[in-house]
């Protein structure tokens, strides 16, 4: 295919425009049951009402879920890719009924060889903050790209 | 968990162990998370792809070991870090255990701040699917 991490450098740096993200109950629970976790705090009201949170809360990785705005000129192949790793950092909790600004950029790339082949590593960060423009909470995601294939997973 | 709780250094985590992973909860996940790559829910595009077929996401493992720290604290405690590595493949009927061990404490004012290496195994004992750490407060 010959893409190169030179076709990546020049959009190091940029942020998407952020995206509104509406957290609604309904999608708190299908994650929650998703994932198989049956924490009362992400699915009775009751109980999240009486907790020190007040609202149905999201579990941690919950933000996976939205939408972080299109980085511009960014085409990432649709195969290929392998999710290395995720890191979060919790500034907030996120509550339902929030309205959350979310955002993301590709923050740094670079190119290695290994037994495997040749490999891209993309570094793209996440910054989730609320309509007071607190900071929510910040993530980074490694992303390795190998252009001359093998099997991909995320 | 209830309200005082501490932990020293060295300290095991309560692991949690999940019911084997369904196709029916891939698909589930792939809706709830927006995530619809196929290789998580199409047998023949993951078998194309050269998987050997259909693989867990990775941020569902990652979501099991969530849920450990916070099944761990409940509303005692607040998660203020986590960052999970992805090292292997998890597929359907895969039963996957989550595991930790302190491997720092802070005194504060308010109770701990407690820093914890972080795991997921297939069965006890075998490789890892994915690590990390996390770190998070608990209040006195």
């Amino acid at each position: 295919m010959g893409v190169d991490m030179h076709d990546f450098l020049p959009l190091v740096g940029v942020w998407s425009e952020p995206v509104k993200n509406e957290v609604e109950k309904g999608a708190i629970r299908k994650f929650a049951q998703a994932i198989g976790d049956d924490n009362p705090l992400y699915s009775n009201e009751e109980a999240a009402k009486k907790s020190r949170y007040g609202r149905l809360v999201a579990p941690p990785t919950f933000s996976r879920t939205f939408d972080y705005g299109r980085i511009p000129n960014l085409v990432l192949p649709t195969a290929g890719l392998i999710h290395g790793e995720q890191s979060y950092v919790f500034h907030r909790p996120i509550l339902a009924g929030d309205g959350l600004y979310a955002s993301q950029a590709l923050v740094d790339v670079k190119e290695r060889s290994g037994k495997l082949g040749r490999m891209i590593i993309l570094l793209f960060s996440y910054k989730v903050e609320n309509e007071a423009g607190d900071l929510v909470q910040t993530a980074t995601s490694t992303i390795i790209y190998r252009p001359e294939g093998g099997n991909s997973h995320d | 968990m209830t309200k005082g709780m501490r932990f020293g250094v060295g300290d095991r985590l309560a692991p949690l162990t999940k019911p084997p992973v369904t196709r029916t909860q891939l698909v589930m996940y792939a809706g709830a998370s927006g995530d619809f790559n196929p290789i998580h829910t199409v047998e023949s595009f993951a078998q194309e792809a050269g998987l050997g077929g259909v693989i867990a996401h990775g941020m569902l493992t990652m979501a099991f070991v969530g849920q450990m720290l916070t099944d761990l604290f409940g509303e005692s405690g607040e998660l203020s870090t986590f960052g999970i590595r992805f090292i292997d493949m998890v597929r359907p009927d895969d039963i996957i255990t989550c595991e930790g061990v302190v491997t720092e404490v802070e005194e504060a004012a308010n109770g701990q701040i407690v820093t914890c290496d972080v795991w997921a195994t297939k069965a006890p004992g075998d490789v890892k699917v994915v690590q990390g750490t996390a770190r998070f407060s608990i209040f006195a």
